[in-house]
């Protein structure tokens, strides 16, 4: 169902940009249909339980991605039709390794030392560098440069899920009294004050935003829903909010995020630009949009990366921003579904922090592109341009497909049980 | 942990929902704000891809047209060319992708590219076949006048307006200083935006289409609106009244004379004090003999005040003070074109066409015609009255006294050998130390016995010199030219 949205969408869209059914439609119809068609039988095939929505969810967001971004830039749509089979491919495989996801917590600090390191890999000299946007988030390792944030992410959620599902009773039954107040003791605050560091450190030296805001939101979530303690979210909370004033304070670059924030009009050609011709492109889009491929999206900055949004709603209007948020939401309920319905508490946990990595991304960078909250450059998950996000964002597919399969498969077994009983 | 998930769940469809409002505020309530906002080139930028019409001249020249971008790797497949530069900056305007459009670009901005209604419906049978659907906008202006007009300006500052006064068509509309479009079209960023800001900062606002956007105190040009207004109401005849011979004129409630040019005395009746141009005679006509109300509702009637219905983006208005009724002083001055009265050359060029056209002032317009691809005519201007200022009985006077400043007034350097050609000249005094003035002209030009077929205007601005012969001598001779040029394409007189 989706696929043929997709290859509709990219016949109009071809139609729309220059009046012409694009002559490589039957190689792209075929490739379409392979790529998915293969995605969805490695799930039959290896994970028959899984649940049914996440994958045409997502099979709709990459595929209206790669349309609006063929619109856009041509050699950029071939390297992300690239990626995407590269993704897809690492999800069949992520699906045929990872047969129960308890093995990857096994593997904890490993993850832990991996996901700290790849985060602080661009800060190595030589190494780390910055592509344009003014974040220092590129790491160039001979001929591959990659975005080590994103794998970092991953990593990171893995390493949280197993060390809370294993000390969770113990932070949740600590006690601290200062006076009134019952904090957790503070050999538990520990962690959460190595995460704020990270994610300073993250926000000072690589200018990187939208992922310290990530991280620490992952980290406290977690945390919280694990230890069901709200103090966390308090504490950390407050943290952070200490570190934004101190960075918005001393940082130039985040004093610059904020005042475009509050007021883009004062540099309407400076760097207010990219968020005004943003706001320009979706209000030209009204409700029903200009048609795929016939924005004019070319004067936004980054429109194929963290501006896709506005594309994607000036071309498909109201209607299909709509549609895009309902869809994030569509992939939240159905994550977090699969975390309330799994028994495992690290199963839960990890499904909670992927769910999460996917919704807050996504809901970060629209919420920029609106205007709701300073921009922070992050990729639009599944969406945006960029081979790193993308392929990241399949593992993290693939492992809650697994989840999900795992939880339906012992229900059965148990029904099996019962039935044997 | 299962309440907490469930708690998760209901934040992120909350923040979800804040998206969707945030959305729906940007893309439907704030939509109009955005869309009319002068940053924004979002509706250029979509048809800058597009094919998009050439626009042409009555003889011919291609004075606006898209062609095949050079630079293939550009995102841009096509590039708007102006060949003949800054001859037409002013009416073709610009369509630069960072500015938005102006000019004609602008007004006929649907008929360019292809998207008016009529040419809708055709193109719908076109669905199957690859065929552009674009306009090309034919306009009644003339390269040839253009350039007679800006070889006779020359380098100074000013206007030259010329139309049909029987059909309102501009033959001729050329003002410096002007600028070349193909600047701020540029598809170089640098290069659009560094002219942009040149142009923006240069003496004169070279990117303002001063024939229409742009009014000056009309001077004497001024007494045919009130010798009009004379006629028409019929308090002024050629033989009645016949004014003071004086060298100057007092109003009621001052005792600040209005003086004749160098204190010499002049008086009589209307043709006479037309020919030598008597200050103190129509200060006299306005401030008594019309009156307030006369005069007001009179300039109105011949388009003061009113926004002129011309196929151009953003006309200015002339205007005439509608507060003279207790103040003889101002409606004195103001009868003479001085104090608050300020007049487009296009109007002034309107003036002139309305008594040569028996007294009906047609609708000012660039188009003459629209077509498709195929050559077919998509649509045709009609041309269409605007105001009848005057009766054809007091046109035909004011005609006759027109012809006769020409032949032996204030106007002799506008007259043509074999032509009926009336004149009238203007000096708008703006200082006496020294004497700097804009020098005006207008006039009408044909065959002898039938209706003049041009109308012209011409003011020069900033001209040293003071008298009523200085219109006469600076914009006569630029007057003159355009008016030959012009009757020479129509077959002459």
């Amino acid at each position: 169902m989706t696929v043929v949205i997709v290859c509709a969408a990219y016949v109009l869209a071809s139609l729309g940009s220059d009046s012409r059914i694009p002559a490589n439609i039957i190689p792209f119809l075929v490739a379409v249909i392979a790529l998915f068609m293969g995605a969805h039988f490695a799930v039959r095939k290896l994970a028959p339980g899984a649940d049914p929505i996440l994958l045409p969810t997502v099979t709709l967001l990459n595929g209206l991605g790669y349309v609006v971004i063929a619109g856009l830039n041509e050699k950029l749509a071939a390297a992300q039709a690239t990626w995407t089979a590269i993704g897809i491919l690492g999800f069949v495989l992520t699906l045929w390794w990872v047969k129960r996801p308890r093995d990857l917590e096994r593997y904890r600090y490993t993850f832990a030392l991996v996901g700290i390191g790849l985060l602080l890999l661009p800060l190595v000299p030589g190494l780390g560098y910055d592509a344009g946007s003014g974040s220092k988030i590129w790491v160039k390792l001979g001929p591959i440069n990659f975005q080590p944030g994103e794998i970092a992410k991953v990593a990171l959620a893995i390493f949280f899920a197993a060390y809370l599902a294993d000390q969770r009773e113990l932070i949740a039954t600590s006690q601290w009294k200062i006076g009134p107040l019952r904090l957790p003791h503070p050999k538990y605050l520990g962690p959460v004050l190595i995460a704020w560091g990270i994610t300073l450190l993250v926000m000072f030296y690589q200018k990187d935003l939208g992922s310290s805001l990530l991280f620490f939101g992952l980290f406290l979530v977690m945390i919280w829903v694990a230890t069901q303690r709200t103090s966390f979210l308090v504490i950390g909370g407050g943290l952070f909010a200490a570190g934004a004033v101190f960075a918005w304070r001393t940082l130039d670059h985040v004093k610059v995020r904020v005042d475009i924030w509050l007021d883009p009009w004062k540099t309407p050609s400076g760097d207010g630009y990219q968020i005004i011709q943003g706001m320009f492109a979706m209000a030209f889009g009204g409700l029903t949009g200009t048609g795929l491929g016939r924005g004019g999206d070319t004067r936004i900055p980054a429109a194929e990366n963290d501006f896709i949004f506005a594309v994607i709603a000036e071309e498909l209007g109201l209607a299909g921003g709509s549609l895009i948020i309902v869809a994030y939401l569509l992939v939240i309920g159905s994550g977090l579904r699969i975390a309330a319905d799994t028994d495992q508490v690290f199963d839960k946990l990890l499904a909670t922090g992927f769910t999460l990595l996917l919704g807050l991304q996504a809901f970060i960078i629209v919420a920029g592109v609106l205007r709701l909250l300073p921009l922070t450059g992050v990729a639009l998950p599944f969406i945006s341009y960029g081979g790193s996000s993308l392929v990241m964002n399949y593992a993290i597919l693939a492992l809650l497909l697994r989840i999900s399969d795992q939880t339906s498969k012992r229900a059965m077994n148990r029904a099996a049980a019962e039935v044997a009983a | 942990m299962n309440r907490n998930i469930m708690k998760l769940g209901v934040v992120l469809v909350v923040l979800y929902v804040a998206l969707f409002a945030k959305l729906n505020w940007i893309q439907v309530v704030d939509k109009n704000s955005l869309d009319s906002n002068p940053l924004n080139t979002a509706e250029v930028r979509r048809d800058f891809n597009r094919p998009r019409g050439t626009i042409l001249t009555a003889d011919g020249a291609v004075i606006a047209q898209s062609v095949a971008n050079p630079d293939t790797s550009s995102e841009f497949k096509r590039m708007r060319v102006y060949p003949e530069g800054e001859l037409f900056g002013q009416t073709t305007g610009y369509f630069s992708f960072r500015y938005g459009s102006s000019g004609l670009e602008r007004q006929y901005n649907d008929e360019l590219s292809g998207s008016t209604f009529d040419q809708q419906i055709e193109g719908f049978g076109d669905l199957f076949v690859a065929r552009e659907n674009i306009g090309n906008v034919s306009i009644s202006l003339r390269k040839d006048i253009q350039e007679t007009a800006r070889t006779q300006l020359g380098n100074r500052e000013g206007s030259v307006v010329a139309l049909d006064p029987r059909t309102g068509a501009i033959l001729g509309s050329w003002s410096w200083p002007s600028y070349d479009p193909n600047t701020v079209s540029s598809l170089d960023k640098t290069i659009a935006e560094t002219s942009w800001k040149m142009l923006n900062a240069a003496p004169g606002v070279p990117m303002r289409a001063h024939f229409y956007q742009d009014r000056y105190f009309p001077g004497s040009t001024f007494k045919i609106v009130t010798s009009g207004i004379g006629l028409q109401t019929g308090k002024v005849t050629n033989t009645e009244p016949v004014y003071p011979f004086t060298n100057g004129y007092t109003p009621e409630g001052t005792n600040k004379p209005i003086m004749n040019f160098g204190g010499e005395t002049c008086g009589g009746t209307l043709p006479e004090i037309l020919r030598v141009s008597c200050n103190s005679s129509f200060a006299q006509m306005g401030a008594e003999t019309i009156g307030a109300v006369d005069m007001v509702a009179g300039a109105g009637s011949f388009g003061f005040n009113a926004t002129v219905p011309i196929d151009m983006p953003d006309p200015v208005k002339s205007v005439f003070p509608t507060n003279v009724g207790n103040n003889q002083a101002k409606l004195a001055m103001s009868s003479i074109g001085q104090n608050d009265v300020q007049a487009t050359p296009l109007e002034m060029a309107m003036v002139a066409g309305a008594v040569a056209n028996g007294g009906v002032m047609m609708k000012p317009h660039f188009l003459f015609e629209v077509r498709n691809v195929r050559g077919d005519v998509v649509s045709s201007y009609a041309p269409s009255k605007w105001l009848t200022p005057m009766s054809s009985s007091a046109a035909a006077t004011l005609f006759d006294d027109m012809v006769g400043v020409a032949k032996g007034g204030t106007a002799t350097g506008i007259a043509i050998q074999g032509c009926t050609v009336g004149g009238k000249t203007g000096t708008a005094q703006l200082g006496t130390d020294p004497p700097k003035s804009h020098t005006w002209i207008m006039g009408f030009a044909g065959p002898p016995g039938k209706p003049p077929t041009v109308a012209v205007a011409v003011v020069v601005l900033n001209q040293s010199g003071g008298s009523e012969a200085t219109g006469g001598r600076i914009a006569a001779p630029i007057a003159k030219a355009v008016l030959q040029t012009a009757l020479a394409a129509q077959g002459g007189c």
